[in-house]
């Protein structure tokens, strides 16, 4: 259902369905960082958000900023490769500009997006989109959001369709883009006509955002076969 | 000038490779030089950079902190690592662009010869440049 704001509860339940969408694609994720990595993105974020799952569920009086907290810090604790440091810090930077607060209107999202954004790149050598990397998907879905916050005709989940289109496109430019920076970088050319498995994750983590707003009946799940196409759309 | 308390921090993708490169350094320094690991994540390869702050944290001194990283992602959790620390502590934690076993070798050395942070660093670094054979 259509809704002005994510509250802690909507939060806590968009963070559970992380899990679901990076078990369901766990397999998709690999595969993609088979091709250009060291073939483990699938199973580092499934392990993640297993962690970040339990330990949401014993964090007592949570709000909006302790929230994406324990996320980021979670996934330090959990994620062996690049993504950990880069999603946690990605969550941890985040939830500073929604400290104590108890939803996140369109103006928090932009502001969250854009600090876990900045982390990002502060901690990953300045990267910037065309390097194929998750800021690729991120940073267009950052400046869809922004660009909404003067907008009142635009409203919160249309800002948010707009973020998660914005870093779906991101994401499939990755394909014919050479690696500039992590381990893909050493492949040079061969990077080339494989699509980036951590541009793919954070477009599904802004999709679950979506989907888990929409009020999707259970949890409408995307699974990719191996060549990217839909291969089931399941409910759980 | 007083005892340098520089300490040294190992970051691996690997429980045993870290803790190996500290037995390591240690037959140096034997003690001397506070030395302490963050390899690994949780028992799999990878690197966690709360294992690492926490590192930090035990060898923290005045004199500051060199860490010694074995490739990728471990230069990534120790940057995210350094922002977990007070700020006011930062500037002191250095990451050296150094071979790990090498450089965790000549750093511990040089520490405990009571170099400068900078000098230790820039000893670490300069390892690249040692003939093996």
């Amino acid at each position: 259902m259509p809704t002005d704001e994510i509250t802690v509860n909507l939060l806590l339940k968009i963070m559970n369905n992380s899990l679901e969408v990076m078990k369901a694609n766990e397999k998709y994720l690999t595969h993609l960082d088979a091709e250009i990595g060291d073939a483990d993105h699938g199973i580092n974020m499934v392990r993640g958000f297993s962690l970040v799952k339990n330990r949401l569920s014993s964090l007592t009086n949570p709000n909006i900023g302790t929230i994406l907290n324990t996320v980021g810090m979670s996934l330090l604790e959990s994620v062996g490769g690049a993504a950990g440091p880069l999603y946690g810090m990605f969550y941890i930077k985040g939830s500073e500009p929604t400290r104590g607060k108890t939803e996140i209107n369109k103006k928090d999202l932009a502001a969250l997006l854009e600090a876990g954004l900045k982390g990002i790149q502060t901690i990953g050598g300045g990267a910037v989109p065309g390097e194929k990397t998750m800021v690729d998907a991120l940073d267009p879905a950052v400046k869809a959001v922004k660009e909404s916050i003067n907008n009142d005709g635009i409203t919160f989940m249309m800002a948010l369709e707009k973020a998660t289109e914005a870093a779906k496109e991101g994401m499939k430019k990755t394909i014919p883009l050479i690696a500039k920076k992590g381990r893909a970088s050493y492949l040079g050319e061969r990077s080339i006509g494989h699509q980036d498995p951590g541009a793919t994750s954070s477009y599904l983590l802004l999709q679950t955002m979506l989907d888990t707003l929409n009020g999707k009946i259970g949890l409408e799940v995307t699974k990719f076969g191996t060549d990217g196409s839909i291969i089931e759309e399941m409910y759980i | 000038m007083g005892q340098s308390l520089i300490g040294i921090v190992i970051v691996t993708h690997s429980q045993k490779l870290a803790e190996g490169v500290k037995e390591l350094a240690e037959q140096m320094v034997r003690g001397k030089v506070p030395i302490a690991c963050a390899g690994g994540v949780s028992d799999v390869i990878g690197t966690d950079a709360t294992l690492i702050k926490r590192a930090i944290d035990e060898v923290y001194s005045e004199d500051g902190v060199l860490i010694l990283v074995d490739f990728g992602s471990a230069v990534l959790s120790s940057r995210v690592a350094i922002t977990l620390i007070e700020p006011e502590k930062r500037d002191k934690i250095l990451i050296a662009d150094a071979p790990l076993v090498e450089g965790t070798f000549v750093a511990a050395v040089e520490a405990s010869i009571d170099k400068s942070l900078l000098e230790v660093k820039k000893a670490a670094e300069d390892s690249k440049n040692l003939k093996k054979v």
